[in-house]
């Protein structure tokens, strides 16, 4: 069967690597699911969650902003956070959403700066959304 | 004679306890070094990909007017914003000095500052500069912090008047040298992220394109996109030369802090053998005494 090779690269290391079958990316344009043997695509990431499919079983990761790079054999992401959902802290990414939450408030005066919050505000959104999904049974 | 001895003794035991503190600031430096060294050598794959992806657009750019985006737009005239990135703490040898030696370069008129590091905000504001934001990064600082750091820098060239953007910085040459140096990020023009020192080296075939690049689909289009590339570039060099200049920082209080605690250890060697003479020198005429005592008494 073909395999996706997917490298995730954040500055601070490379998040993930491995080979794949299917990757479902946040693309600007709105999520998409990206198998083997597509076509050479190039397109802005927003923070979101990352769904791969590997060996049946899926693992999520919340990520930042970033851009993808698709070949059709490859996947590469350079993001600016990458974080699997099993190293996701809660109860911090609940306090960055909060934080987030605030800023995006107190943010009247520039329009960037109010852009900038509302990023801030989506990825840690993006944290708490691949957590909950995975361990709230309500969800199930 | 008895006072003389205590004092010394005194003396001796407080250079110890400096010692001994300097000591472990320079093991702390030294460790705190090799973080941020290892935090330049992770992003590196990083900054490859970025750079590759980055290189068909330098021809593409040549060739169309149409692609080039302000953050490469060289303008004629306008402000600079200086990015200064100094300390927190001192006691770290030249480093600071020699930094802020450098602002009295840029123009007070036409230069705005942004800064990392307390050392450089309480200068400028002695020096009656226009500090815009000062920014507050810990140690193993996250890159999203860094990016707050570029993205202000980014906002502010955005308003117009701001010509280029210079990071005015501490290069890390290796353990024992550290050059300050500016850099400027803006406006882009080479999307070389190489830096040779620190988690780089020079090696171009890293960053080469290798074999045929196929024709992309771009989403939602080559210029949209070049246009949320670029501030990832930027980006991503600040926090590259944040991690440099605190490279620098530890190599440089670590050497710092080595030198202090060689000094510390060769007063303690000159002490006691003062106190040492003084010992001797007071057993001597006791035994005189005594001896002479004697001689009288028989």
């Amino acid at each position: 069967m073909l395999t996706l090779k997917l490298e995730i690269f954040t500055p601070e290391a490379v998040a993930y690597r491995d080979d794949v079958e299917m990757v479902l990316i946040p693309a600007e344009l709105g999520d998409m699911g990206v198998y083997p043997m597509h076509v050479p695509f190039m397109t802005r990431i927003l923070p979101g969650e990352l769904i791969v499919t590997k060996g049946g079983e899926t693992i999520s990761l919340a990520v930042g902003e970033g851009l993808a790079e698709i070949t059709q054999s490859n996947v590469r992401l350079l993001v600016d956070m990458a974080i699997e959902e099993r190293f996701i802290d809660e109860k911090a990414a609940e306090e960055a959403v909060a934080r987030a939450q605030q800023e995006v408030r107190e943010a009247l005066m520039g329009s960037q700066v109010e852009a900038a919050a509302q990023i801030a505000l989506l990825k840690s959104l993006a944290q708490l959304k691949v957590r909950r999904r995975q361990y709230s049974p309500a969800v199930k | 004679m008895a006072a003389n001895t205590r004092d010394i003794r005194r003396r001796i035991k407080s250079v110890k306890n400096t010692a001994q503190i300097t000591k472990a600031m320079q093991m702390v430096a030294a460790s705190k070094m090799r973080k941020a060294q290892l935090a330049a050598i992770a992003s590196r794959p990083y900054a490859q990909e970025l750079s590759r992806l980055l290189l068909p657009f330098s021809n593409a750019v040549n060739e169309d007017e149409n692609l080039v985006h302000p953050l490469m737009s060289v303008k004629p005239e306008g402000k600079d914003l200086v990015l200064l990135i100094s300390t927190d703490k001192g006691l770290c040898g030249a480093l600071n000095t020699n930094i802020l030696k450098e602002v009295s370069r840029f123009a007070p008129e036409t230069t705005e500052f942004v800064c990392v590091g307390k050392k450089g905000v309480q200068f400028l504001a002695r020096a009656k500069r226009t500090v815009l934001a000062d920014f507050h990064l810990k140690d193993n600082f996250p890159f999203l912090e860094a990016k707050e750091v570029a993205k202000f820098c980014i906002e502010r060239f955005a308003q117009g008047d701001i010509k280029r953007i210079v990071v005015l910085y501490t290069h890390y040459v290796n353990t024992l040298v550290q050059a300050p140096s500016e850099r400027v990020v803006v406006p882009v023009q080479s999307f070389d992220v190489g830096h040779a020192n620190l988690g780089h080296d020079n090696e171009k075939s890293d960053t080469e394109v290798k074999g045929e690049v196929p024709e992309y689909i771009l989403e939602p289009n080559a210029r949209d996109f070049l246009g949320s590339l670029l501030p990832h570039f930027v980006c991503y060099k600040i926090f590259h030369l944040i991690l440099e200049a605190r490279a620098s920082e530890h190599s440089s209080r670590m050497v710092a802090m080595k030198n202090a605690t060689d000094n510390a250890k060769q007063i303690i060697k000159d002490l006691t053998l003062e106190y040492n003479k003084i010992r001797q020198a007071s057993i001597t005429t006791e035994i005189l005494e005594i001896a002479s005592a004697q001689m009288i008494l028989s």
